[in-house]
């Protein structure tokens, strides 16, 4: 089921910095209700610049932003609310209690105390048992479920986590993948910011790709992978070739393995894939195979594909 | 209005004073005494009375000013620096609060703390010479006049500072100085005439002059200047907070 129902706005949003540096150009983005969206792109490519100007750290130089219809500037308040931000870097207090700083952040946002729903943030990131220590007494892992457990403290419908899981341990980073899994099941809009393809490609519902301050594009996961995927067909011939046939070459084939396999990449997308003709041809030519199988293309080589277009 | 957003902030700015206790009350109270000892004892011996009253109790509203001023714009300066040095004010930009609440909740604080301290120097003082004060509630609109509005000046610093060194350089070159100027250990009319008028371009010659009417019914200005250019400072300081937040200076790039 494809729920339309847009709870943040991102219209032609761009920034430039007081240095002159321009770090978004005319972002214009919908995220859905309930779906978890990752924003992919290599380090500077803007997306903590985007999530600062819909949380309200960054005032954007043009455009508009709106959370369930709210005016991030007019009606701050109202969007502000809404939100909860986990931001990149481990900002903590030191010398506060867990318990504590939790607390503070749900004042903050207007919100009276709570203590049931608190235990319930604490319990989920596993801090419950940490909750009177000192902060600066957690590790780094502990510290980025604090910072998670502070941006629920005040129930948000939206939460934005900013590479959530940057220089954390491979264990860690399925601890997290889960915590993210069970916040959008309770029905949490949540965007989050990596550079990890496999991250993306493990959580998200729909994925947008920034590089040089522009959204390249933003789509369903599995179109996405579907859309921009190249397959590759491997054929393990009977006897291996010492070079490709002439009459072989507009295929843009390879020869692996020691010329024992043949190597061809296609174009899913494509209205034809060019798979008959070529197999035609190696009947023609007398090319016995024993084998075929194809391979998808994973994330990442389709990201480098994106980000390597000319912009 | 956040109230609880506020609340949230200044329990904060609160707690972080406890547990700082020694550093926040004692040190101003150990130095303020010092202080007293010395300018009163010695300075004290040879000049008797100022206007009618004892040179050691004479200085006691002075020396009150003293701590009151660089404590509020220690305090609130640090306060707001401090988040921003260490990235936390992430959290309070990201929330549903106004500037106003904001300054309420930092600058509430800042100024809480340095008026409760000004009492515990009175208190203090008051077991060393004897004080009597003339207009308690006026005294009370002084202290805390001033409090929250060398608090919104500290603030003001703590936002425009970029390092520890410029967050410390101002009160000590400028605060200081002007408080020393202000006459707190003197009556105006000790100096020569043409110190006189240069003194009165010093903003803080009027709060040390009103706070010390409120103690003595002497002063330097009328009672009528000391409050009107408090209270033009105060706006000052608001009009500043207010562009601060307006531009997004120094909090939002
Ligand atoms: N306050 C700032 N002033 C000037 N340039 C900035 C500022 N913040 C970020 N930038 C620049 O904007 C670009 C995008 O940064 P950022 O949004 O943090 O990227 P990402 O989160 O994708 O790594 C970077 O080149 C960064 O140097
Ligand atoms: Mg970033």
């Amino acid at each position: 089921m494809e729920s339309t129902d847009i709870v943040v706005s991102i219209e032609s949003v761009s920034k430039t910095y007081d240095t002159g540096f321009k770090a978004l150009r005319d972002v214009t983005l919908g995220i859905r209700r309930g779906e978890i969206l990752a924003l992919l792109g290599p380090n500077g490519a803007g997306k903590t610049t985007l999530i600062s100007i819909v949380c309200g750290l960054v005032n954007a130089t043009e455009g508009k932003v709106t959370v369930n219809g709210h005016d991030i500037v007019d009606d701050y308040r109202a969007a502000r609310s809404l939100i909860g931000l986990v931001p990149q870097e481990l900002t903590t207090d030191s010398f506060e209690s867990v318990m504590g700083t939790v607390k503070f952040s749900r004042g903050l946002f207007g919100k009276g105390p709570d203590p049931a729903h608190i235990e319930r943030v604490l319990r989920d990131v596993w801090l419950w048992d940490r909750k009177d220590d000192e902060i600066r007494t957690l590790s780094g892992g502990m510290k980025r479920r604090l910072l998670i457990a502070k941006a629920l403290s005040h129930e948000p419908q939206i939460l934005f986590l900013d590479e959530p899981t940057a220089g954390v341990d491979v264990e860690l980073r399925k601890d997290m993948w889960g915590t993210v899994r069970k916040l959008r099941d309770s029905g949490v809009t949540t965007i989050l910011t990596t550079h990890y393809i496999d991250e993306a490609e493990e959580l998200a519902d729909r994925i947008g790709v920034i590089n040089n301050g522009e959204l390249i594009l933003v789509e369903e996961k599995t179109r996405l992978m579907r859309m921009l995927g190249r397959k590759q067909l491997t054929i393990e011939l009977h006897d291996p070739l010492a070079e490709l046939p002439e009459r072989l070459g507009g295929f843009g084939l390879e020869l692996a393995n020691g010329g024992s396999e043949l190597v061809f990449t296609y174009d899913t997308q494509a209205d034809r894939t060019g798979i008959t003709a070529l197999l035609d041809e190696l009947n023609d030519a007398n090319i016995g195979f024993k084998d075929l199988h194809t391979t998808q293309s994973s994330l990442e080589e389709i990201f480098v594909n994106l980000v390597k277009r000319p912009t | 209005m956040n109230l609880h957003g506020v609340k949230a902030i200044y329990l904060f700015e609160m707690a972080r004073t406890w547990r700082t206790l020694l550093q926040s009350v004692l040190a101003p109270v150990i130095s303020t005494s010092l202080y007293f000892f010395v300018f009163g004892a010695a300075i004290g011996s040879r000049i008797t009375e100022v206007d009618g009253v004892s040179y050691g109790a004479f200085i006691v509203p002075g020396l009150i000013m003293l701590s009151l001023l660089m404590q509020s714009v220690m305090n609130a300066s640090f306060g707001i620096y401090f988040p921003r040095f260490i990235g936390t004010i992430y959290e309070i930009l990201s929330a549903p609060v106004s500037y106003f609440e904001i300054v309420l909740g930092y600058v509430g604080a800042a100024a809480t703390k340095s008026a409760l301290l000004g009492l515990i120097i009175l208190a203090t003082a008051s077991l060393i010479v004897p004080i009597e004060i003339a207009h308690p509630i006026w005294m009370m609109f002084f202290l805390v006049l001033t409090a929250v509005t060398f608090s919104l000046l500290g603030f003001i610093l703590g936002i425009w500072a970029d390092s520890f060194e410029r967050l410390q350089i101002v009160p000590m070159l400028i605060i200081t100085p002007l408080t020393f100027l202000g006459g707190s250990f003197y009556s105006i009319d000790m100096l020569p005439p043409v110190w006189q008028t240069v003194t009165l371009f010093n903003p803080i010659v009027y709060l040390i002059s009103g706070f010390r009417w409120s103690f003595y019914e002497n002063a330097d200005v009328s009672l009528g200047i000391s409050v009107t250019m408090t209270l033009a400072f105060l706006v000052l300081c608001l009009m500043i907070v207010r562009g601060i937040f307006r531009t997004g200076y120094r909090l939002r790039p």
